[in-house]
């Protein structure tokens, strides 16, 4: 981002920008085995974008690891595929595989249960059989109270779990980054950065993103106040649900049976932007997961959640 | 009201929403990190959480969740973790995002009472403003004075005294004027320059974000007034420039260059640096972004340097221009401790110091202080939270400044080589003399004095490479 401001004065996203470079530069430094976790979400597309700004002219030196759940939207995936492709980045798909075989889904486990298999599971299997050392995640501390608390560079243990009461202290831009074989650090270089700071830079960077995020008309289950997409066969109509044809879209993106969509005009970067402020909702309120139980989001961090 | 956005609402009640207008004034936006802190009961969580609302920095489900009975209790919005709501207290640094149309607030929210003063150390290392919460109706306590002198010792340029709860003192002015004339002093003491007194009510929100009507005889702009209308000079680019090597580039045989993040000062091509510690100069070629290059670069950006010449630099070492930096094995440091292990001047640590990471030892714990009374007493360590002053000796030297001159060159953290706790931070008080220094570096040295500072010594190609042999064979002896 070139400074077109006064001299010598820069805005908070680039201040931002520099701070999570940084980040992603100490990382690449000190461990041995690093990757990037990749959800193909807005914040993972700003992430990736950062990576590449933060070693320029040379290729981002470690690849991106996908956690897949096989549930996520189709568009996610063919998304993620010519992303990966067109930026000659090596990408790492991971499915827990024995649990989709035992037949896994929200509906038969719960979600709570189904994110412990599919998500929480297979990405610490995934990091153990890739042996990495350090894993960033696009994870953001205005999502969550309990996120609000996480470090920049934060330790876990040989299980992969966290510990909030014993975080190392992390003072200026100082980050300790020593782990002993086995231990783990989870690296979060958007921090800092709220969702609507996460929406400009996408638009001021060009940067692209999954069409889900536009709104356009879409045939929608109807369940109470959720919007469903339904893509999968498990997801069928159960009484007092309705299909309509619903101009709607995502505010975040998750698997299909358990993000909502939002009912909104907004088919520009300009006017999401717009829609943010204007709609006051916090954008976690249209998934399900969170709100299972009081401070779930801290139970699935301290069990290795990203 | 001083927060929002651009938004107008039209007669028929929708909110006409600009978005360009909306964009261009994000754009000129600027970021100001702040601090907190104060004792349990002081109503800290109560202030942010008013702010957070009153700067619509809460969100509407985080609203409803916090709401007691009807009324919001703005407490709840801010307290996270599972254990805090298990005993309602804040246990840990906690960063709160809010935006008014001028400017945008990154807030470490810190814990106030004592086994947790490294996280107020914490919250406070980033910070350009800090603001101390007094209790109106119990007075100054030993942790509002602890807190400014924790916050000056980590360099906040900036300090806010809200003396809150000013409702349960009938809104007296003498109360206000009590407490200011008791810490002023203090404050001038531990080296807090124009501590802003503010009187106000988070409960009831007087001067937080309106000025108060309870309060006539207070003049003075709200706490988010305050914030919004500071000047935040961004001092780092007045320093010399300092920028440490973080990582190597290099994608091929035709490039190389230096990534870092520019600690301070202003950098441009053709300026001349020095290299440290080879204690080469020479000059920059280009600034390389992704964006294109860049005629200018400055503190804090994250940015690629080529050089003229081929000088062997890796990570952790410092590329300098202007005043050279210190170059020493040995320093003087305030430390803050924060391991359960008390520091011992036995045991290895490695320090990290900008991307440098270097064994050490505390050689000597030259003094305790009291952080209530700032005593200064004999020590042989540290424990869990203290203060004191160090004599710190590293295997390699570091390349600093005086933390009071440049925070980013003159902060370091010391790591346990056992556990890998980050066991303390410490700030660089002084250089010391080096008894001990590689005699490599000290010819060095030497060498590089003889020869002023801005003079060029143009040796012939081969000499200059005769040189960087005889050192490399030198330091290689010394090993």
């Amino acid at each position: 981002m070139v400074n077109s401001g006064m001299a010598w004065r820069i805005s908070h996203l680039q201040a931002l920008e520099a701070e999570s470079i940084h980040i992603i530069r100490e990382v690449a430094a000190e461990f041995q085995r690093p990757v990037m976790l990749y959800s193909i979400g807005k914040d993972s597309s700003v992430m990736v974008r950062l990576a590449q700004k933060a070693f320029y002219p040379a290729p981002i030196p470690f690849p991106l690891l996908h956690v897949d759940t096989t549930y996520k939207f189709k568009e996610m995936i063919q998304f993620r595929d010519s992303f990966a492709e067109e930026l000659g980045v090596k990408l790492i798909v991971h499915s827990n595989n024995a649990a989709l075989a035992a037949g896994a889904n929200p509906f038969r486990l719960g979600t709570e249960r189904c994110c412990g298999l599919l998500k929480t599971q297979s990405l610490l299997d995934a990091l153990r059989e890739g042996n990495f050392d350090a894993a960033f995640g696009g994870a953001r501390r205005d999502e969550e109270k309990s996120r609000a608390k996480e470090r920049i560079f934060s330790f876990r243990d040989r299980l992969g779990q966290w510990d909030p009461k014993n975080q190392r202290p992390e003072l200026w831009n100082i980050f300790n980054g020593r782990v002993e074989p086995g231990e783990s650090i989870r690296v979060f270089p958007l921090s800092n950065w709220t969702e609507l700071d996460v929406w400009q830079y996408i638009h001021l960077e060009n940067i692209p993103i999954v069409p889900l995020y536009f709104a356009k008309e879409r045939k929608m289950l109807l369940r109470g106040n959720s919007l469903i997409l339904p893509e999968l066969d498990f997801v069928k109509p159960q009484p007092g649900d309705r299909f309509e044809l619903v101009k709607c879209r995502m505010r975040s993106l998750g698997c299909s049976p358990c993000t909502g969509a939002i009912r909104s005009d907004a088919d520009t970067l300009p006017k999401i932007i717009a829609e943010l402020v204007e709609v006051r909702n916090s954008e976690r309120e249209n998934r399900v997961i969170d709100h299972d139980r009081e401070g779930s989001m801290e139970l699935k961090k301290r069990e290795g959640y990203f | 009201m001083a927060a929002g956005f651009a938004v107008n609402n039209t007669p028929n009640g929708r909110h006409d929403f600009d978005i360009v207008e909306f964009l261009k004034q994000e754009q000129s936006k600027d970021l100001l990190r702040l601090t907190t802190a104060g004792s349990v009961d002081d109503g800290k969580s109560t202030l942010i959480g008013r702010m957070l609302h009153d700067a619509r920095g809460a969100y509407e489900d985080q609203l409803k969740s916090a709401r007691r009975g009807g009324e919001i209790d703005f407490s709840l919005l801010t307290d996270g973790l599972r254990a805090e709501r298990e005993q309602g207290i804040t246990i840990d640094v906690a960063y709160r995002y809010f935006a008014t149309p001028k400017r945008k607030f990154i807030l470490a929210d810190t814990p106030g009472h004592e086994q947790y003063t490294r996280n107020m150390a914490t919250g406070a290392s980033t910070a350009e403003l800090a603001i101390i919460l007094c209790d109106a109706s119990r007075g100054l306590t030993v942790q509002s004075r602890r807190h400014a002198y924790i916050a000056a010792l980590l360099g906040i340029p900036h300090f806010v005294i809200a003396v809150n709860k000013m409702d349960l003192v009938g809104y007296n002015e003498d109360v206000f004027r009590e407490i200011r004339a008791e810490f002023e002093p203090f404050l001038h003491n531990v080296g807090a320059k124009d501590p802003y007194f503010l009187p106000l009510s988070a409960l009831k929100g007087d001067n937080v974000v309106d000025p108060s009507r309870n309060m006539p005889w207070f003049n003075g702009p709200s706490l988010l007034e305050h914030l919004e209308s500071i000047e935040t000079i961004n001092r780092s680019i007045e320093s010399p420039f300092r920028m440490a090597v973080q990582r190597v580039v290099q994608p091929n045989q035709d490039f190389r260059g230096y990534a870092g993040q520019i600690a301070s000062g202003v950098i441009r091509p053709g300026d001349e640096v020095l290299a440290l510690p080879s204690g080469r100069h020479t000059h920059v070629r280009r600034i390389v972004t992704l964006d294109g290059d860049l005629h200018a670069a400055h503190a804090p950006l994250s940015v690629t340097l080529t050089l003229e010449d081929e000088i062997d630099i890796s990570r952790g070492d410092m590329i300098a221009g202007g005043s050279d930096p210190f170059s020493t094995r040995a320093f003087e440091a305030t430390m803050v401790w924060f391991d359960a292990r008390p520091l011992n001047p036995m045991h290895d640590y490695v320090v990290k110091h900008t991307s440098h990471i270097v064994p050490a030892r505390v050689e000597e714990v030259k003094h305790r202080v009291n952080v209530n009374t700032l005593e200064t007493g004999p020590a042989s360590g540290l424990t869990m939270n203290e203060i004191g002053v160090v004599r710190i000796a590293t295997a390699r030297p570091l390349f600093f400044d005086r933390y009071s001159d440049n925070r980013a060159t003159g902060s370091f953290v010391l790591i346990d080589r056992e556990t890998n706790a980050t066991a303390g931070a410490g700030m660089i008080i002084s250089s010391v003399e080096d008894a001990a220094e590689n005699p490599a570096d000290r010819l060095a040295r030497l060498v590089r004095g003889l020869v002023p500072a801005d003079a060029k010594l143009n040796l012939p190609e081969g000499e200059a490479a005769a040189l960087d042999e005889l050192r490399a064979r030198l330091q290689g002896l010394w090993r």
